[in-house]
């Protein structure tokens, strides 16, 4: 169900600070709403983490709780010392985990 | 008593501003005590300084589902000076916590953006901890329209 998008620049110059940005298609049950019909309260289901790795390094990551809203989108910056892909994973309550990786050329 | 019709309208809307107040869920949001302990825990203990953090938010949201918030750091971001993370608050939230960014040496500029939602108008906290165990933070008030949290 949940599809990630990935928004990387092709290619970079030594040491460029690029924008990254990411969106996963996803609910984000915050565990707060209720069933309209049962009156119960509708169970958390959310992705609480996401991490963004360059050449097997963290580079940056989230922690990510029910306010974030539905298809959590994020944006953020890298500083790329050379050419290599990156590997974006979210993590879903149930312990699923999607990922995307993206190749950037350093000249 | 004596009052004159100045005097009269003073009074009247002296009181009025004060029953206004007085109407204000000031405090009353079960969250104080959970913000003081989150922030005080990313902290360890410390008390954040104002400066270097710097916090946008909308002024007015209309749509509390889905409100910007982005969130910038003063730093040089080299190995041994970095941003090691941000911590997000929405006070008037059922929970307070909305998000960690871990940023590294590698981040180049401690930035992020991301979509909140927010139960009501409120303030939205962010507290960003530095590399030598240092901590700043940043407060801006989001008046909400429609509250974001299935309401």
């Amino acid at each position: 169900m949940a599809r990630p998008r990935v928004k990387v620049p092709k290619s970079a110059s030594k040491d460029e600070v690029i924008t990254i940005k990411t969106l996963i298609s996803h609910k984000m049950e915050s565990g707060q709403r209720k069933d309209k019909k049962t009156g119960e309260k509708i169970p958390r289901k959310i992705i609480n983490k996401f991490t963004a790795k360059f050449n097997g390094t963290q580079v940056f990551a989230v922690d990510i709780e029910p306010a974030v809203s539905a298809n959590p989108f994020l944006q953020f910056t890298v500083k790329v010392p050379e050419s290599g892909e990156f590997e974006f994973t979210w993590l879903d309550d149930d312990g699923k985990t999607y990922s995307a990786k993206k190749k950037i050329t350093v000249n | 008593m004596k009052l004159t019709k100045r005097e009269f309208f003073a009074f009247g809307g002296g009181a009025a501003a004060f029953v206004a107040l007085g109407g204000m869920p000031v405090g009353a949001s079960a969250a104080t005590d959970e913000v003081k302990k989150l922030i005080s825990d990313f902290a360890g203990g410390k008390m954040p300084a104002s400066g270097k953090v710097s916090l946008n938010t909308p002024e007015i949201a209309e749509n509390g589902n889905t409100v910007p918030v982005s969130v910038e750091v003063e730093s040089p971001m080299t190995k041994d000076n970095y941003v090691a993370s941000v911590m997000l608050l929405a006070t008037g939230n059922p929970f307070a916590g909305v998000a960690t960014f871990h940023f590294s040496h590698m981040s180049g500029e401690a930035t992020a953006t991301t979509r909140i939602r927010l139960a009501k108008t409120q303030d939205v906290i962010a507290v960003a901890k530095m590399s030598d165990g240092t901590v700043f933070m940043d407060k801006k008030q989001v008046k909400v329209t429609i509250g974001g949290c299935g309401g």
